[in-house]
Protein backbone atom coordinates (compact mmCIF):
# COMPACT_ATOMS: atom_id res chain seq x y z
CA UNK A 1 0.00 0.00 0.00
CA UNK A 2 1.77 3.71 -0.58
CA UNK A 3 2.04 6.47 1.73
CA UNK A 4 -0.69 8.48 0.11
CA UNK A 5 -3.53 6.13 0.26
CA UNK A 6 -3.13 6.62 3.71
CA UNK A 7 -3.13 9.83 4.52
CA UNK A 8 -6.05 11.58 2.32
CA UNK A 9 -6.29 15.07 2.83
CA UNK A 10 -9.78 16.71 2.02
CA UNK A 11 -11.18 20.20 2.98
CA UNK A 12 -13.46 20.34 5.82
CA UNK A 13 -16.14 19.42 6.91
CA UNK A 14 -15.10 15.72 7.15
CA UNK A 15 -18.64 13.81 8.58
CA UNK A 16 -21.24 14.90 6.92
CA UNK A 17 -25.08 14.97 8.48
CA UNK A 18 -27.68 12.56 6.55
CA UNK A 19 -29.75 15.32 7.13
CA UNK A 20 -30.73 16.45 3.24
CA UNK A 21 -33.11 19.30 2.52
CA UNK A 22 -34.90 17.18 0.98
CA UNK A 23 -35.10 14.22 4.25
CA UNK A 24 -36.34 17.30 6.57
CA UNK A 25 -39.31 18.36 4.02
CA UNK A 26 -40.07 14.98 3.70
CA UNK A 27 -40.02 14.57 7.44
CA UNK A 28 -42.28 18.07 7.37
CA UNK A 29 -44.78 16.43 4.87
CA UNK A 30 -44.94 13.50 7.28
CA UNK A 31 -46.06 15.09 9.85
CA UNK A 32 -48.90 17.51 8.03
CA UNK A 33 -50.26 13.65 7.01
CA UNK A 34 -52.20 13.49 10.10
CA UNK A 35 -53.68 17.02 9.91
CA UNK A 36 -54.64 16.00 6.13
CA UNK A 37 -56.58 12.88 6.75
CA UNK A 38 -58.22 14.69 10.00
CA UNK A 39 -59.12 17.02 7.77
CA UNK A 40 -60.53 14.94 5.18
CA UNK A 41 -62.67 12.84 7.38
CA UNK A 42 -64.37 16.35 9.31
CA UNK A 43 -64.53 18.62 6.11
CA UNK A 44 -65.42 16.06 2.96
CA UNK A 45 -63.52 15.35 -0.08
CA UNK A 46 -63.29 18.79 -0.91
CA UNK A 47 -60.22 19.01 1.18
CA UNK A 48 -58.53 16.87 -1.09
CA UNK A 49 -58.98 18.41 -4.41
CA UNK A 50 -57.57 22.35 -2.50
CA UNK A 51 -54.55 20.53 -1.25
CA UNK A 52 -53.85 18.58 -4.96
CA UNK A 53 -54.43 21.98 -6.55
CA UNK A 54 -52.47 23.97 -4.36
CA UNK A 55 -49.35 21.25 -4.11
CA UNK A 56 -49.44 20.73 -7.97
CA UNK A 57 -49.51 24.51 -8.40
CA UNK A 58 -46.21 25.21 -6.34
CA UNK A 59 -44.28 22.19 -6.93
CA UNK A 60 -45.43 23.45 -11.25
CA UNK A 61 -45.09 27.00 -10.07
CA UNK A 62 -41.68 26.29 -8.76
CA UNK A 63 -40.43 24.23 -11.65
CA UNK A 64 -40.95 26.68 -14.29
CA UNK A 65 -39.70 29.74 -12.06
CA UNK A 66 -36.76 28.43 -11.67
CA UNK A 67 -36.35 27.68 -15.51
CA UNK A 68 -37.43 31.62 -16.09
CA UNK A 69 -34.70 32.54 -13.44
CA UNK A 70 -32.07 29.97 -15.59
CA UNK A 71 -30.96 28.84 -11.77
CA UNK A 72 -30.69 25.20 -11.00
CA UNK A 73 -33.85 23.30 -10.36
CA UNK A 74 -34.47 22.98 -6.73
CA UNK A 75 -38.03 21.56 -7.66
CA UNK A 76 -36.88 18.05 -6.33
CA UNK A 77 -36.36 19.42 -2.40
CA UNK A 78 -39.66 18.90 -1.66
CA UNK A 79 -40.26 22.32 0.31
CA UNK A 80 -42.74 23.32 -2.55
CA UNK A 81 -45.01 20.52 -1.23
CA UNK A 82 -44.62 21.88 2.01
CA UNK A 83 -45.66 25.39 1.16
CA UNK A 84 -48.25 24.13 -1.08
CA UNK A 85 -49.34 21.99 1.70
CA UNK A 86 -49.17 24.92 4.61
CA UNK A 87 -51.30 27.19 1.75
CA UNK A 88 -54.28 24.75 1.49
CA UNK A 89 -53.98 24.08 5.65
CA UNK A 90 -54.47 27.76 6.08
CA UNK A 91 -58.13 28.20 4.23
CA UNK A 92 -61.72 27.30 4.27
CA UNK A 93 -62.43 24.30 2.88
CA UNK A 94 -65.15 26.14 0.77
CA UNK A 95 -62.33 28.41 -0.83
CA UNK A 96 -62.55 28.92 -4.83
CA UNK A 97 -59.84 26.92 -6.29
CA UNK A 98 -58.63 30.00 -8.54
CA UNK A 99 -57.98 31.94 -5.06
CA UNK A 100 -55.92 29.41 -4.04
CA UNK A 101 -53.77 29.11 -7.36
CA UNK A 102 -53.45 32.75 -6.71
CA UNK A 103 -52.26 32.87 -3.13
CA UNK A 104 -49.61 29.91 -4.50
CA UNK A 105 -48.22 31.98 -6.98
CA UNK A 106 -47.30 34.98 -4.39
CA UNK A 107 -45.87 32.50 -2.31
CA UNK A 108 -43.83 30.58 -4.68
CA UNK A 109 -42.79 33.25 -6.86
CA UNK A 110 -42.69 36.98 -5.09
CA UNK A 111 -41.95 35.76 -1.88
CA UNK A 112 -39.75 32.99 -2.13
CA UNK A 113 -38.10 32.57 -5.90
CA UNK A 114 -37.81 36.61 -6.49
CA UNK A 115 -36.17 36.82 -2.95
CA UNK A 116 -33.41 33.79 -4.33
CA UNK A 117 -35.52 30.63 -3.59
CA UNK A 118 -35.10 27.96 -0.37
CA UNK A 119 -33.60 29.43 2.01
CA UNK A 120 -33.51 33.34 1.07
CA UNK A 121 -37.27 33.88 1.48
CA UNK A 122 -37.56 36.97 4.06
CA UNK A 123 -41.22 35.18 5.36
CA UNK A 124 -43.14 32.09 5.85
CA UNK A 125 -44.19 31.78 1.75
CA UNK A 126 -47.40 30.19 3.16
CA UNK A 127 -48.37 33.16 5.91
CA UNK A 128 -47.66 35.80 3.08
CA UNK A 129 -49.77 34.24 0.78
CA UNK A 130 -52.39 33.16 3.76
CA UNK A 131 -52.19 37.08 4.51
CA UNK A 132 -52.56 38.38 0.85
CA UNK A 133 -55.95 35.98 0.64
CA UNK A 134 -57.18 37.49 3.85
CA UNK A 135 -56.57 41.11 2.33
CA UNK A 136 -58.35 39.90 -0.95
CA UNK A 137 -61.02 37.70 -0.04
CA UNK A 138 -62.69 38.51 3.64
CA UNK A 139 -65.54 37.10 2.48
CA UNK A 140 -64.24 33.66 1.10
CA UNK A 141 -61.89 33.53 3.47
CA UNK A 142 -63.98 34.05 6.67
CA UNK A 143 -67.05 31.29 5.23
CA UNK A 144 -66.74 28.18 7.84
CA UNK A 145 -68.22 25.13 7.26
CA UNK A 146 -69.89 22.99 9.94
CA UNK A 147 -67.45 19.93 10.66
CA UNK A 148 -69.07 16.52 9.17
CA UNK A 149 -72.00 18.49 7.83
CA UNK A 150 -70.67 17.86 3.97
CA UNK A 151 -72.25 14.18 4.12
CA UNK A 152 -76.01 15.76 4.07
CA UNK A 153 -75.49 19.24 3.28
CA UNK A 154 -72.88 22.41 3.48
CA UNK A 155 -73.66 24.22 6.35
CA UNK A 156 -71.77 27.65 7.18
CA UNK A 157 -71.37 28.60 11.05
CA UNK A 158 -69.48 31.26 13.01
CA UNK A 159 -65.94 30.29 13.71
CA UNK A 160 -65.55 29.11 17.14
CA UNK A 161 -62.40 32.44 17.36
CA UNK A 162 -65.45 35.33 16.63
CA UNK A 163 -67.43 33.89 19.65
CA UNK A 164 -64.80 33.95 21.93
CA UNK A 165 -63.70 37.30 21.22
CA UNK A 166 -67.29 38.40 21.90
CA UNK A 167 -66.92 36.61 25.16
CA UNK A 168 -63.97 38.37 25.91
CA UNK A 169 -65.32 41.96 24.55
CA UNK A 170 -68.99 41.23 26.53
CA UNK A 171 -67.00 41.67 30.00
CA UNK A 172 -67.43 39.32 32.55
CA UNK A 173 -66.74 35.72 31.96
CA UNK A 174 -69.01 33.03 33.41
CA UNK A 175 -69.40 29.52 33.01
CA UNK A 176 -72.27 30.09 30.48
CA UNK A 177 -70.27 32.30 28.60
CA UNK A 178 -69.26 28.84 26.54
CA UNK A 179 -72.61 28.01 26.33
CA UNK A 180 -72.58 28.24 22.17
CA UNK A 181 -68.92 26.71 21.52
CA UNK A 182 -68.15 23.10 20.72
CA UNK A 183 -66.85 21.11 24.42
CA UNK A 184 -63.80 21.04 24.95
CA UNK A 185 -63.14 17.82 23.37
CA UNK A 186 -64.65 18.86 20.49
CA UNK A 187 -62.22 21.91 19.99
CA UNK A 188 -59.47 18.53 20.64
CA UNK A 189 -60.32 16.67 18.56
CA UNK A 190 -60.79 19.02 15.49
CA UNK A 191 -64.86 18.81 15.21
CA UNK A 192 -65.39 22.78 15.08
CA UNK A 193 -65.62 24.78 11.97
CA UNK A 194 -61.78 26.59 10.88
CA UNK A 195 -59.52 26.46 8.19
CA UNK A 196 -58.20 22.76 7.28
CA UNK A 197 -55.15 21.66 8.86
CA UNK A 198 -55.86 24.10 12.23
CA UNK A 199 -58.34 22.58 13.57
CA UNK A 200 -57.78 19.09 14.69
CA UNK A 201 -55.25 19.60 17.97
CA UNK A 202 -54.39 15.99 18.16
CA UNK A 203 -53.00 15.38 14.51
CA UNK A 204 -50.97 18.60 15.07
CA UNK A 205 -49.42 17.50 17.87
CA UNK A 206 -49.05 14.16 16.30
CA UNK A 207 -47.08 15.78 13.59
CA UNK A 208 -45.37 17.77 16.76
CA UNK A 209 -44.27 14.28 18.15
CA UNK A 210 -43.01 12.93 14.90
CA UNK A 211 -40.76 16.09 14.33
CA UNK A 212 -39.31 16.09 17.39
CA UNK A 213 -38.86 12.55 17.18
CA UNK A 214 -36.70 13.13 13.73
CA UNK A 215 -35.48 15.84 15.20
CA UNK A 216 -35.90 18.30 12.81
CA UNK A 217 -37.33 20.77 14.75
CA UNK A 218 -36.81 21.72 18.65
CA UNK A 219 -39.48 22.35 21.06
CA UNK A 220 -37.87 25.55 21.92
CA UNK A 221 -40.44 27.54 19.64
CA UNK A 222 -43.41 25.96 19.80
CA UNK A 223 -43.34 26.65 23.91
CA UNK A 224 -41.85 29.37 23.86
CA UNK A 225 -44.44 31.04 21.73
CA UNK A 226 -47.68 29.04 23.29
CA UNK A 227 -46.54 29.48 26.47
CA UNK A 228 -46.26 33.46 26.45
CA UNK A 229 -49.58 33.51 24.53
CA UNK A 230 -51.11 31.06 27.44
CA UNK A 231 -49.72 33.85 29.89
CA UNK A 232 -50.87 36.55 29.15
CA UNK A 233 -54.44 34.82 27.81
CA UNK A 234 -54.51 33.58 31.76
CA UNK A 235 -54.36 37.23 32.97
CA UNK A 236 -56.84 38.82 30.39
CA UNK A 237 -59.13 36.02 30.91
CA UNK A 238 -59.45 36.66 34.12
CA UNK A 239 -57.40 33.54 35.60
CA UNK A 240 -60.27 31.71 33.74
CA UNK A 241 -58.82 28.09 33.09
CA UNK A 242 -61.32 27.32 30.25
CA UNK A 243 -61.23 30.57 28.73
CA UNK A 244 -57.52 29.83 28.25
CA UNK A 245 -58.18 26.62 26.88
CA UNK A 246 -60.20 27.50 24.22
CA UNK A 247 -57.88 30.49 23.13
CA UNK A 248 -54.96 28.00 22.63
CA UNK A 249 -57.22 25.22 20.79
CA UNK A 250 -58.90 28.39 18.45
CA UNK A 251 -57.59 29.24 15.40
CA UNK A 252 -54.35 28.76 13.99
CA UNK A 253 -52.17 28.82 16.99
CA UNK A 254 -51.17 25.46 17.14
CA UNK A 255 -50.68 25.34 13.78
CA UNK A 256 -48.73 28.26 13.44
CA UNK A 257 -46.63 27.36 16.45
CA UNK A 258 -45.59 24.10 15.69
CA UNK A 259 -45.07 24.56 11.39
CA UNK A 260 -44.77 27.84 10.62
CA UNK A 261 -42.69 30.01 12.91
CA UNK A 262 -40.47 26.54 13.20
CA UNK A 263 -39.67 27.40 9.63
CA UNK A 264 -35.44 27.36 8.97
CA UNK A 265 -34.95 30.21 7.15
CA UNK A 266 -37.34 32.76 9.06
CA UNK A 267 -36.32 31.57 12.34
CA UNK A 268 -33.26 32.61 14.72
CA UNK A 269 -30.48 30.08 14.75
CA UNK A 270 -29.50 29.94 18.72
CA UNK A 271 -31.85 29.23 21.83
CA UNK A 272 -32.08 32.36 22.83
CA UNK A 273 -32.70 33.87 19.84
CA UNK A 274 -35.62 30.95 19.53
CA UNK A 275 -36.72 32.16 22.81
CA UNK A 276 -37.12 35.76 22.21
CA UNK A 277 -38.75 34.92 18.85
CA UNK A 278 -41.32 32.69 19.93
CA UNK A 279 -41.95 35.27 23.00
CA UNK A 280 -42.64 37.96 20.85
CA UNK A 281 -44.87 35.44 18.24
CA UNK A 282 -46.84 34.77 21.57
CA UNK A 283 -46.89 38.50 22.81
CA UNK A 284 -48.00 40.00 19.21
CA UNK A 285 -50.76 37.07 18.51
CA UNK A 286 -52.43 37.38 22.33
CA UNK A 287 -52.58 41.44 21.56
CA UNK A 288 -54.25 41.06 18.07
CA UNK A 289 -56.71 38.46 19.19
CA UNK A 290 -57.66 40.99 22.25
CA UNK A 291 -57.16 44.23 20.85
CA UNK A 292 -57.32 43.90 16.81
CA UNK A 293 -60.09 44.17 14.53
CA UNK A 294 -59.37 40.54 12.76
CA UNK A 295 -60.20 37.64 15.14
CA UNK A 296 -57.12 36.08 13.85
CA UNK A 297 -53.77 37.16 14.60
CA UNK A 298 -51.01 34.45 14.12
CA UNK A 299 -50.38 34.98 10.76
CA UNK A 300 -48.92 38.33 11.29
CA UNK A 301 -47.40 37.71 14.56
CA UNK A 302 -45.15 35.17 12.97
CA UNK A 303 -44.76 37.48 9.43
CA UNK A 304 -43.87 40.54 11.76
CA UNK A 305 -41.43 38.35 13.85
CA UNK A 306 -39.90 36.63 10.47
CA UNK A 307 -39.03 39.80 9.42
CA UNK A 308 -37.14 40.93 13.04
CA UNK A 309 -35.20 37.81 12.68
CA UNK A 310 -32.14 39.77 11.07
CA UNK A 311 -32.10 41.75 14.40
CA UNK A 312 -32.80 39.08 17.11
CA UNK A 313 -29.92 37.11 15.54
CA UNK A 314 -27.47 40.21 15.64
CA UNK A 315 -28.59 40.75 19.35
CA UNK A 316 -28.12 37.20 20.23
CA UNK A 317 -24.35 36.34 18.27
CA UNK A 318 -22.87 34.12 20.61
CA UNK A 319 -19.41 34.98 21.83
CA UNK A 320 -16.87 33.37 20.15
CA UNK A 321 -14.80 31.53 23.02
CA UNK A 322 -12.17 32.88 24.49
CA UNK A 323 -12.61 36.11 23.02
CA UNK A 324 -14.06 39.47 25.27
CA UNK A 325 -17.09 41.90 24.85
CA UNK A 326 -16.10 45.19 22.80
CA UNK A 327 -17.33 47.18 26.61
CA UNK A 328 -15.36 44.99 29.04
CA UNK A 329 -12.53 45.11 26.86
CA UNK A 330 -12.74 49.25 27.08
CA UNK A 331 -13.59 49.04 30.88
CA UNK A 332 -10.57 47.01 31.10
CA UNK A 333 -8.52 49.30 29.52
CA UNK A 334 -9.48 52.06 31.49
CA UNK A 335 -8.08 50.56 34.67
CA UNK B 1 -25.79 67.47 -18.83
CA UNK B 2 -22.54 69.27 -20.65
CA UNK B 3 -23.11 67.52 -24.27
CA UNK B 4 -25.92 69.32 -26.06
CA UNK B 5 -29.21 66.95 -27.12
CA UNK B 6 -31.52 67.22 -30.06
CA UNK B 7 -34.57 68.12 -28.88
CA UNK B 8 -36.35 65.52 -29.70
CA UNK B 9 -34.22 63.24 -27.69
CA UNK B 10 -34.31 65.67 -24.30
CA UNK B 11 -38.27 65.26 -24.95
CA UNK B 12 -38.24 61.05 -25.79
CA UNK B 13 -35.68 60.35 -22.60
CA UNK B 14 -38.64 60.68 -20.27
CA UNK B 15 -40.62 58.16 -21.59
CA UNK B 16 -38.93 55.44 -20.81
CA UNK B 17 -34.89 55.83 -20.58
CA UNK B 18 -34.95 58.62 -17.68
CA UNK B 19 -38.23 58.21 -17.00
CA UNK B 20 -38.87 59.84 -13.99
CA UNK B 21 -40.95 57.19 -11.63
CA UNK B 22 -39.58 53.93 -13.51
CA UNK B 23 -36.05 54.53 -13.87
CA UNK B 24 -34.90 57.80 -11.71
CA UNK B 25 -37.22 56.56 -8.66
CA UNK B 26 -38.40 59.77 -7.87
CA UNK B 27 -41.65 61.02 -6.83
CA UNK B 28 -42.89 58.01 -5.80
CA UNK B 29 -45.51 58.67 -2.33
CA UNK B 30 -47.71 60.55 -5.21
CA UNK B 31 -47.49 57.64 -7.45
CA UNK B 32 -48.04 54.92 -4.53
CA UNK B 33 -50.68 57.16 -3.06
CA UNK B 34 -53.32 58.18 -5.72
CA UNK B 35 -52.89 55.02 -8.48
CA UNK B 36 -56.07 54.01 -6.89
CA UNK B 37 -57.77 54.17 -10.03
CA UNK B 38 -57.24 55.49 -13.57
CA UNK B 39 -58.76 58.68 -13.12
CA UNK B 40 -57.50 59.74 -10.36
CA UNK B 41 -53.63 58.52 -11.32
CA UNK B 42 -54.01 60.12 -15.12
CA UNK B 43 -55.47 63.19 -13.41
CA UNK B 44 -52.55 63.63 -10.77
CA UNK B 45 -50.06 63.09 -13.85
CA UNK B 46 -51.52 65.47 -16.23
CA UNK B 47 -51.72 68.10 -12.72
CA UNK B 48 -48.03 67.42 -12.15
CA UNK B 49 -46.91 67.89 -15.70
CA UNK B 50 -48.53 71.10 -16.08
CA UNK B 51 -46.81 72.72 -13.07
CA UNK B 52 -43.55 70.40 -14.54
CA UNK B 53 -43.68 72.55 -17.73
CA UNK B 54 -44.64 76.13 -16.14
CA UNK B 55 -41.52 75.60 -13.70
CA UNK B 56 -39.31 74.49 -15.94
CA UNK B 57 -40.04 77.25 -18.46
CA UNK B 58 -39.98 79.93 -15.20
CA UNK B 59 -36.78 78.51 -13.80
CA UNK B 60 -34.78 78.28 -16.83
CA UNK B 61 -36.16 81.77 -17.80
CA UNK B 62 -34.58 82.95 -14.32
CA UNK B 63 -31.74 81.16 -14.05
CA UNK B 64 -29.69 84.10 -14.38
CA UNK B 65 -31.51 86.19 -11.68
CA UNK B 66 -31.60 83.38 -8.88
CA UNK B 67 -28.50 83.36 -6.60
CA UNK B 68 -27.25 80.10 -6.51
CA UNK B 69 -27.28 80.31 -2.48
CA UNK B 70 -30.89 80.68 -2.44
CA UNK B 71 -31.81 78.88 -5.45
CA UNK B 72 -33.84 75.86 -3.82
CA UNK B 73 -36.14 78.63 -1.82
CA UNK B 74 -36.48 80.16 -4.94
CA UNK B 75 -37.35 76.77 -6.93
CA UNK B 76 -39.94 76.04 -4.18
CA UNK B 77 -41.46 79.91 -4.43
CA UNK B 78 -41.99 79.23 -8.04
CA UNK B 79 -43.37 75.73 -7.78
CA UNK B 80 -45.78 76.68 -5.19
CA UNK B 81 -47.39 78.97 -7.37
CA UNK B 82 -48.02 77.12 -10.33
CA UNK B 83 -48.97 74.56 -8.11
CA UNK B 84 -51.65 76.61 -6.68
CA UNK B 85 -53.11 77.79 -10.19
CA UNK B 86 -53.64 74.32 -10.98
CA UNK B 87 -55.29 73.31 -7.41
CA UNK B 88 -57.50 76.29 -8.17
CA UNK B 89 -57.75 75.29 -12.08
CA UNK B 90 -58.82 71.63 -10.80
CA UNK B 91 -61.04 72.56 -8.04
CA UNK B 92 -63.22 74.79 -10.47
CA UNK B 93 -63.42 72.32 -13.09
CA UNK B 94 -62.49 69.11 -12.13
CA UNK B 95 -64.25 68.72 -8.74
CA UNK B 96 -64.51 65.28 -8.62
CA UNK B 97 -61.04 64.88 -9.14
CA UNK B 98 -59.79 67.29 -6.42
CA UNK B 99 -61.90 65.53 -4.02
CA UNK B 100 -60.16 62.05 -5.21
CA UNK B 101 -56.50 63.55 -5.24
CA UNK B 102 -57.11 65.31 -2.12
CA UNK B 103 -54.04 66.57 -0.28
CA UNK B 104 -51.99 64.94 -2.87
CA UNK B 105 -52.85 67.77 -5.03
CA UNK B 106 -51.10 70.91 -2.60
CA UNK B 107 -48.34 68.31 -2.34
CA UNK B 108 -47.28 68.57 -6.15
CA UNK B 109 -45.28 71.21 -4.15
CA UNK B 110 -42.38 68.75 -2.64
CA UNK B 111 -42.93 66.47 -5.46
CA UNK B 112 -39.28 65.38 -6.22
CA UNK B 113 -39.33 65.06 -10.02
CA UNK B 114 -40.21 68.75 -10.24
CA UNK B 115 -37.45 70.18 -7.50
CA UNK B 116 -35.03 67.79 -9.10
CA UNK B 117 -35.70 68.62 -12.82
CA UNK B 118 -35.21 72.49 -11.47
CA UNK B 119 -32.41 71.39 -9.91
CA UNK B 120 -30.51 68.97 -12.46
CA UNK B 121 -31.96 70.66 -16.02
CA UNK B 122 -34.11 73.80 -15.92
CA UNK B 123 -31.42 75.90 -13.46
CA UNK B 124 -28.57 75.72 -16.23
CA UNK B 125 -30.79 75.10 -19.58
CA UNK B 126 -32.37 77.54 -22.51
CA UNK B 127 -35.71 77.96 -22.13
CA UNK B 128 -36.75 75.74 -25.24
CA UNK B 129 -34.88 72.81 -23.74
CA UNK B 130 -36.30 72.96 -20.45
CA UNK B 131 -39.92 73.24 -21.86
CA UNK B 132 -39.52 70.24 -23.49
CA UNK B 133 -37.88 68.62 -20.80
CA UNK B 134 -40.42 69.13 -18.61
CA UNK B 135 -43.22 68.09 -21.24
CA UNK B 136 -41.09 64.34 -21.75
CA UNK B 137 -40.73 63.99 -17.70
CA UNK B 138 -44.24 64.88 -17.33
CA UNK B 139 -45.55 62.43 -19.95
CA UNK B 140 -43.48 60.00 -18.22
CA UNK B 141 -44.94 60.47 -15.04
CA UNK B 142 -48.36 60.24 -16.50
CA UNK B 143 -47.30 56.68 -18.42
CA UNK B 144 -45.92 55.01 -15.10
CA UNK B 145 -48.90 56.32 -13.23
CA UNK B 146 -51.61 55.14 -15.86
CA UNK B 147 -49.79 51.88 -15.81
CA UNK B 148 -50.19 51.76 -12.00
CA UNK B 149 -53.56 52.83 -12.20
CA UNK B 150 -54.89 50.79 -14.80
CA UNK B 151 -53.27 47.46 -12.92
CA UNK B 152 -54.24 48.28 -9.60
CA UNK B 153 -57.83 48.99 -10.58
CA UNK B 154 -58.50 46.32 -12.87
CA UNK B 155 -57.38 43.63 -10.38
CA UNK B 156 -58.42 45.99 -7.39
CA UNK B 157 -61.73 46.38 -8.15
CA UNK B 158 -62.58 44.46 -11.37
CA UNK B 159 -63.77 47.71 -13.57
CA UNK B 160 -62.56 50.65 -15.10
CA UNK B 161 -64.16 53.36 -14.57
CA UNK B 162 -63.16 57.21 -15.66
CA UNK B 163 -66.28 59.57 -14.50
CA UNK B 164 -65.71 62.06 -17.41
CA UNK B 165 -66.66 58.85 -20.16
CA UNK B 166 -69.77 56.96 -20.11
CA UNK B 167 -71.55 58.61 -17.01
CA UNK B 168 -69.61 57.24 -14.66
CA UNK B 169 -70.26 53.42 -15.66
CA UNK B 170 -67.88 51.32 -15.34
CA UNK B 171 -66.23 50.71 -18.68
CA UNK B 172 -66.49 47.01 -18.59
CA UNK B 173 -66.63 44.06 -15.94
CA UNK B 174 -63.67 42.17 -15.53
CA UNK B 175 -62.97 38.01 -15.02
CA UNK B 176 -63.29 38.64 -11.99
CA UNK B 177 -66.52 39.88 -11.67
CA UNK B 178 -67.37 39.67 -7.69
CA UNK B 179 -64.17 38.51 -6.77
CA UNK B 180 -61.79 41.26 -7.43
CA UNK B 181 -58.28 41.13 -5.60
CA UNK B 182 -58.94 43.74 -3.14
CA UNK B 183 -55.09 43.91 -1.85
CA UNK B 184 -54.32 45.25 -5.65
CA UNK B 185 -56.08 48.96 -3.95
CA UNK B 186 -54.74 48.53 -0.89
CA UNK B 187 -51.23 49.23 0.20
CA UNK B 188 -49.10 46.36 -0.61
CA UNK B 189 -50.49 45.70 -4.02
CA UNK B 190 -49.33 49.36 -4.89
CA UNK B 191 -45.72 48.67 -4.09
CA UNK B 192 -46.08 45.51 -5.37
CA UNK B 193 -47.46 46.53 -9.06
CA UNK B 194 -44.31 49.37 -8.63
CA UNK B 195 -41.62 46.40 -8.02
CA UNK B 196 -42.93 44.96 -10.73
CA UNK B 197 -43.27 47.99 -12.86
CA UNK B 198 -39.71 48.90 -12.06
CA UNK B 199 -38.21 45.25 -13.00
CA UNK B 200 -40.16 45.46 -16.16
CA UNK B 201 -38.44 49.29 -17.24
CA UNK B 202 -35.25 47.51 -16.01
CA UNK B 203 -35.53 44.65 -17.64
CA UNK B 204 -36.23 46.66 -21.17
CA UNK B 205 -33.45 49.25 -19.95
CA UNK B 206 -31.06 46.32 -19.59
CA UNK B 207 -31.81 45.29 -23.22
CA UNK B 208 -30.76 48.48 -24.39
CA UNK B 209 -27.70 48.33 -22.61
CA UNK B 210 -28.67 50.80 -20.06
CA UNK B 211 -28.16 50.61 -16.07
CA UNK B 212 -30.19 49.45 -13.93
CA UNK B 213 -32.74 51.89 -11.51
CA UNK B 214 -31.33 51.58 -8.17
CA UNK B 215 -32.85 53.95 -5.42
CA UNK B 216 -29.73 54.90 -3.77
CA UNK B 217 -27.98 55.45 -7.22
CA UNK B 218 -26.37 58.66 -8.03
CA UNK B 219 -28.21 59.37 -10.67
CA UNK B 220 -30.90 58.86 -8.95
CA UNK B 221 -30.49 61.87 -6.74
CA UNK B 222 -32.00 65.22 -7.48
CA UNK B 223 -28.58 66.81 -6.49
CA UNK B 224 -26.62 64.90 -8.72
CA UNK B 225 -25.46 67.41 -11.01
CA UNK B 226 -24.21 69.72 -8.40
CA UNK B 227 -23.50 67.38 -5.55
CA UNK B 228 -19.47 67.10 -4.71
CA UNK B 229 -19.80 63.32 -3.47
CA UNK B 230 -21.32 62.30 -6.94
CA UNK B 231 -17.53 62.96 -8.59
CA UNK B 232 -16.17 61.41 -5.43
CA UNK B 233 -18.51 58.28 -6.70
CA UNK B 234 -18.66 57.95 -3.10
CA UNK B 235 -22.53 58.98 -1.81
CA UNK B 236 -23.93 55.51 -1.59
CA UNK B 237 -25.11 56.60 1.95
Amino acid sequence: MSLDKKLLVSASPHDHSKDTVTRIMLDVVIALVPSLIAATFLFGYRTLIVSAVSVGTCVLVEYISRIVMKRHQTVGDLSAIVTGLLIAFNVPVSMPLWMVVLGDILAIVVVKQMFGGIGMNFVNPALAARIMLIASFPTEMGKWNAPLSWKTETVTTASPLNAIKEIYRGGEITSDSFDGLPSLLDMFLGKRAGSLGEVCAVALILGLVYLLVRRVIKLTIPLSYVGSFAVIMFIAGDFNLKFLAYEILAGGLLLGAIFMATDYTTSPINFKGQVIFGIGCGVLTALIRLFGNLPEGVSFAIIIMNILVPHIENLTTPKPFGTVKEKKKKEAEAK
Amino acid sequence: MAEKKSLGKELTKGFLDENPVLRLVLGTCPTLAVSTSVESAVGMGLAASIVLICSNIAISALRKVIPSKVRIPAYIVVIASFVTIVQMLVKAFAPSLDEQLGVYLPLIVVNCIILGRAEAFAGKNSVLASAVDGLGMGIGFTIALFLMGFIREFFGTGTITISLINGGQPLWNSVFGENPILIFILAPGGFFVFGMLIMLANKIAEKKGKEKAQLHSCKACPMFATCTAAEKEDCDR
